[in-house]
């Protein structure tokens, strides 16, 4: 029954394979019939193997396929082998569901696109590599999807290529993945060399039979996280995500919200037994995670583009997930991986939706009173927001709660008062997109008249999405097509309900998708919080993460305290950018430094461009223009200049000193000076000469020494 | 016929050139096919001879005959898993090398004369075993190279020429020297290779001087900072098909000697030394990436990035070694070093036949001067891009694999250098990605706005090598079934 499993990524891959090689002659019908038609299949074969999983006993829900040896030398074992159980069955189900409908949206989004066919094979391709990310046995298989979903991601970004800056944030994207990838790289090999195994199953028996010292733990956890902080944006290598929104609104959607970026989530809950061997490490992660979520939710406050709010929202959501598992809370990460996915993608194909209806505006301040005229957009964006503000019963609200409450009860204090002052944040951010895009009234037309906060001055990489397609200001704004709005009405059903399968048992919930994943976190299930100053959680104590009877009080306290939190935070936006429309231009104006540094992302990529980027292409000149022409090449030059000279002497030394029978010889070397001197095709002849004297020479030598 | 597959091999080429130098001047036609119909059948018995061939560790289709019987020279060939790779590559890039000269329209005869002289010696250095023989084959590929480059090349070919003649000859001195110590210090004097390395106890004195003698002469080939600096100006002046046979087969002799002749006669030796292989790997995988990011000029940067590349092969070689005390550890490492030679001879073989297709078009390789190719030649960009990425190991392709295991097999040896060479994957990204940038994306250059788009006959010299890249990365077994057995044999040796 399991030998289906290969199925699954091959039906994308054959989709893309067909679409790329061919898709140019089939036309439109065809292309996005082969291209979501694989995507179908494989969450339809998906869904199967959900169900044959759940049919097994908890604790045996594995299902293994090999498919074929990848690279077997001495000790290195790696096959091309799937690997399902809890965790990757959601992440399957996750990953070919919102690409499935994410694709259907694509045939009404990238209708009049003249590389129609290009775009549903590089879509396809991703979906490929995605799915042996998620469901590879071992972390070879797993880098290969990795690395594979971030080339299509470099592929997608600078999609419309023709626009230096889409192809420029296509080159940033994959060189700071590769950035990460380093890590990652020397992680799998620490972690090889260590315990003599690469596959998931493969290195848990071997640290069942030999426990591996904290400090090498510590190491390979950390080299991981790197890699898990590229592809996940998150700080310091998050700057790419913002820059990636140049794509098109479905890649956004897919890759930059949904799936692709939630991969270094994924990894560390799939290497849990791992990290919790290295407390040092997991705290990296909350920290790194928490610190990400809140810097990321403060540039959100300023943006004026409408994808650049939801890409720092993208990075600050990533944030929270890192928060979970970095504190143990790996199904409570993976859950809220999971209903970010619904809900994000929503919003950016909503946003898209917008962007589609207005004929291609992006800047928000130029929107307004959208909703009028796009209702499904806006009731789904709508729900969507209140989603990912985090209000119950809505899909976000469980996951971040349950994330923040984790957070919490295993002592981490402060840095569950940043998380909560981030959720503040996420709320006020959105209420305030959903206002100046929906409500009021349109201002496309006061095209020219700008707000005093100016586009930051430099780059604006992503002011209009695509400039192949006829973008007129004045184009009547009007509701998106069917294959857009069904995906959404889709999205906007799992953001409302998604949430429903993990109530927590604080709220009377079964927590259904805690305790399906349970028994792949199994051996995490004791956190050892120690007792770490630095966060200020000193009275933090060893707390066994899911028992924590006596504290429902306690949780839901805390429930309420965010809840109320987000409603104002909300009820400020709507104050400021409904009610006193003011407010916003005079705080803008009172804290400008600050205004200006958040409108800037703390010129962190300025900094990056003059520090780094400038100094490596100093470094670069001089090696190459310094060290290569300027010594090495000086040298050979000067020894072939003497060489010819050595040449001419002895040439000369052999016509007037020796004469007659050692000629040959002599003239030879004068023949070789000159062939040296002036290599051309009529000297052919002389350097014949010299050479057949040169095989002379060798074999009286020869001669000369066995005579000897 | 099995008995002489090897010498049919070598000099199925050199058979072709009394044909072309008796067919008429002007006849270029009858000339490249000649030259196609000969290599063709030398890549047929290649890939038979493949197919045929099973990984035992020991040497096989060995033909054995008394050459200058007075100083013991003989006429000695045979491959095993170290060599195999090579003779299937080099009558496969000599191949596609005829197809990508269609354009030469000058001194025809005597171009594809001295390719077919240049494939015979190249394929009977990968044969040889008699270090005497050996040394004819690796001379007689000189000379054709050389003239190669000096008569069909760019503005600066003679400069170009003679770099690359000096810093070889300089080479086969050393490697000449080494050669005559070896016969008079072994006993029986021989230049048999195997023989040698029985006898490796005699070489012990002298051993680490005729190791650096010999890794000179081989440095020079692969190039090896700092021998380097004559590759890219020979890259640079020569015509395509003389700079993919160049990157493609030429400088994996220098790798190729090491393992042939430095690991099994100088094990002693190579041990002592092996930290320093892995230091120049190092910086050439380094220095050489960020020299590539300097660079303007499209041939030049691929020839910079092929220094950068061949550092993993000194790289692997130096931590077997250095590893060998656990033989089933270090052949990783060595399987990657040779997985490397083949796989940078596939990719930059592609590299450098797509720069020749723009030079062709645009007859200038500037990278700043061009611009939104992409939007005129979609399936040469698609060939580039596929190139490209195997070149920056995209897993998945086969320059992934050579890379990975090097790096794999030098991590347990050698900490510090893998961590800074594993870096070069991040510079690669960077230099690449930075061309195809400037070159392929952003708005098309309204000067090229009627480039025409890769014809059929420069696809066929590409599409092969593209299935290799995707095939190897994908399966890479049977390749790795093809040397692993040899690669244990020659650890086994150099443990001794």
């Amino acid at each position: 029954m399991t030998n289906y499993l290969w199925l699954i990524p091959l039906l994308p891959a054959l989709g893309a394979i067909i679409n790329l090689m061919i898709g140019r002659f089939l036309g439109k019908r065809t292309v996005s019939l082969l291209a979501c038609g694989g995507i179908l299949g494989s969450f339809v074969l998906s869904a199967v193997t959900f169900f044959q999983l759940i049919k097994l006993p908890a604790d045996a829900r594995v299902i293994h396929n090999v498919v074929y040896q990848w690279l077997n030398i001495g000790k290195l074992n790696a096959e091309v082998a799937f690997l399902v159980d809890p965790l990757s069955i959601i992440m399957l189900l996750v990953v070919t569901g919102v690409s499935f409908l994410i694709h259907v949206y694509s045939v009404g989004y990238m209708a009049d696109d003249k590389r129609y066919a290009r775009y549903f094979g590089f879509l396809n391709l991703f979906v490929f590599a995605m799915i042996l990310l998620v469901a590879a046995d071992n972390l070879l298989l797993m880098f290969i999807g990795w690395e594979g979903v971030g080339l299509c991601s470099y592929l997608l970004i600078g999609f419309w290529f023709e626009k230096k800056a889409n192809a420029t944030a296509g080159k940033k994207a994959f060189i700071v993945n590769r950035i990460g990838d380093f890590g990652f790289m020397l992680g799998i090999f620490l972690l090889f060399w260590s315990l003599d195994s690469v596959s998931f199953q493969g290195l848990q028996a071997a640290l069942a039979a030999h426990p591996l010292s904290t400090g090498l733990a510590t190491a390979i956890c950390l080299l991981l996280f790197v890699g898990a902080a590229g592809k996940s944006a998150q700080i310091p290598l998050y700057v790419w995500l913002p820059d990636a929104m140049a794509g098109p609104t479905p890649v956004s959607a897919l890759i930059h919200a949904a799936t692709m970026v939630t991969a270094g989530v994924y990894m560390i809950a799939r290497m849990n037994f791992l990290y919790v061997l290295s407390p040092t490490a997991m705290l990296v992660v909350a920290i790194v995670g928490v610190a990400t979520a809140f810097y990321a939710g403060t540039i959100a406050l300023v943006q004026n583009d409408i994808k650049k709010v939801l890409a720092y929202s993208t990075i600050s959501q990533l944030g929270y997930m890192f928060l979970g598992v970095g504190v143990g809370a790996f199904a409570a990460g993976i859950f809220h991986l999971m209903t970010h996915a619904f809900f994000k993608a929503l919003l950016f194909l909503g946003s898209g939706s917008v962007i589609h209806g207005t004929g291609g505006e992006q800047d928000m301040r130029k929107m307004g009173g959208v909703r009028k005229f796009m209702p499904i957009t806006f009731w789904t964006f709508l729900i969507a927001t209140v989603a990912i503000a985090g209000i119950p019963p809505f899909a976000g609200f469980f996951s971040k709660d349950e994330i923040l409450w984790k957070t919490f009860s295993s002592g981490h204090r402060v840095l569950w008062a940043v998380g909560l002052a981030g959720a503040v944040l996420t709320a006020f951010y959105m209420s305030r997109l959903v206002f100046m895009t929906f409500f009021g009234e349109n201002r496309a037309h006061h095209v020219d008249h700008h707000p005093p906060d100016q586009e930051p001055s430099g780059h604006d990489v992503c002011c209009d999405d695509d400039s192949t397609r006829d973008k007129s200001h004045h184009a009547h704004i009007h509701e998106s097509p069917k294959t857009m709005t069904i995906p959404l009405m889709v999205l906007a059903v799992l953001s409302i309900v998604g949430g429903l399968v993990g109530i927590p048992h604080a709220l009377k919930g079964a927590n259904h998708i805690e305790e399906f994943m349970a028994p792949v976190f199994a051996n995490s299930g004791i956190i050892h919080v120690e007792k770490h100053v630095s966060t200020g959680g000193h009275d933090a104590a060893v707390l066994p993460v899911g028992e924590h009877h006596g504290d429902t009080t306690l949780e839901l306290l805390l429930m309420v305290l965010s809840v109320g939190l987000v409603l104002i935070s909300i009820y400020g936006a709507y104050y400021c950018y409904i009610k006193k429309k003011d407010i916003p231009g005079r705080i803008a104006q009172k804290f400008s430094g600050l205004h200006k540094l958040l409108l800037n992302k703390y010129y962190i990529d300025e900094i990056y461009q003059q520090v780094l980027i400038k100094s490596l292409l100093a470094l670069n000149n001089i090696l190459a223009y310094k060290i290569d022409l300027g010594v090495i090449d000086k040298i050979v030059n000067g020894l072939g200049t003497s060489t010819i000279k050595v040449a001419k002497a002895s040439g000369w030394m052999d016509k007037n000193v020796v004469d007659g029978a050692v000629n040959g010889t002599g003239q030879t070397v004068l023949a070789f000076g000159q062939v040296v001197r002036q290599p051309q095709s009529g000297r052919l002849k002389d350097y014949l000469t010299w050479v057949v004297a040169g095989i002379i020479m060798l074999v009286g030598l020869i001669w000369f020494f066995v005579l000897k | 016929m099995h008995s002489h597959l090897l010498t049919l091999l070598i000099f199925m080429p050199i058979l072709a050139v009394p044909l072309i130098l008796l067919l008429p001047r002007k006849s270029h036609g009858a000339i490249r096919i000649t030259a196609a119909v000969f290599t063709g059948i030398q890549l047929a018995l290649a890939i038979y001879l493949c197919a045929i061939f099973t990984d035992t560790g020991d040497f096989q289709f060995k033909e054995k005959y008394n050459w200058i019987e007075t100083f013991n020279i003989q006429y000695y060939l045979g491959i095993d898993g170290i060599s195999i790779l090579m003779v299937l590559l080099t009558p496969l890039i000599c191949f596609l090398a005829v197809f990508a000269s269609w354009g030469i329209n000058k001194g025809v005869k005597g171009y594809f004369s001295l390719m077919l002289l240049l494939n015979t010696g190249m394929m009977g250095v990968f044969c040889a075993l008699d270090f005497f023989l050996f040394y004819v084959f690796w001379e007689i590929t000189l000379l054709p190279m050389y003239f190669l480059i000096g008569i069909w090349g760019g503005p600066r070919k003679e400069y170009a020429a003679i770099k690359f003649f000096l810093y070889t000859l300089v080479g086969s001195v050393l490697m000449l020297l080494v050669m005559l110590a070896f016969y008079f210090k072994s006993d029986p004097h021989t230049f048999d290779l195997t023989e040698l390395a029985n006898q490796y106890k005699n070489f012990t004195s002298f051993g680490i001087i005729a190791f650096i003698g010999l890794y000179i002469a081989f440095a020079v080939k692969v190039p090896a900072f700092p021998f380097h600096t004559w590759l890219p100006d020979a890259h640079t002046e020569a015509p395509t098909a003389i700079s993919v046979i160049l990157a493609g087969i030429l400088l994996k002799m220098g790798v190729y000697g090491i393992l042939r002749i430095c690991l099994p006669i100088l094990p002693e030796a190579t041990r002592s030394l092996a930290i320093y292989l892995v230091i120049i790997g190092v910086i050439n995988i380094i220095y050489g990436a960020l020299c590539t990011m300097a660079q303007k000029d499209m041939k030049r940067l691929i020839a910079y990035s092929s220094i950068s590349h061949m550092g993993f092969c000194l790289l692997g070689i130096g931590v077997a070694v250095s590893g060998v005390a656990v033989v089933k550890d270090a052949v990783i490492g060595l399987n990657g070093a040779v997985l490397q030679m083949f796989n940078h001879g596939c990719i930059s073989g592609m590299l450098f036949l797509l720069a020749g297709v723009i030079y062709d078009r645009a007859h200038h390789r500037d990278i700043d001067g061009f611009g939104g190719l992409a939007n005129r030649m979609p399936l040469y960009t698609a060939m580039m891009t596929l190139a490209i990425f195997a070149s920056m190991g995209l897993p998945g392709l086969s320059g992934f694999v050579g890379e990975f295991l090097v790096f794999l097999g030098a991590f347990k040896v050698n900490m510090p250098a893998t961590v800074i060479a594993v870096f070069g994957v991040v510079l690669t990204a960077g230099y690449f990605l930075w061309m195809f940038r400037r070159m392929f994306l952003g708005p098309l250059n309204p000067k090229y706005a009627n480039l025409t788009e890769i014809n059929g006959r420069e696809m066929f010299t590409l599409v092969p090598l593209g299935l290799i890249v995707i095939f190897v990365g994908i399966y890479p077994m049977p390749v790795i079934n093809m040397v692993n057995n040899s690669l244990v044999r020659l650890l086994e040796l150099v443990a001794r």
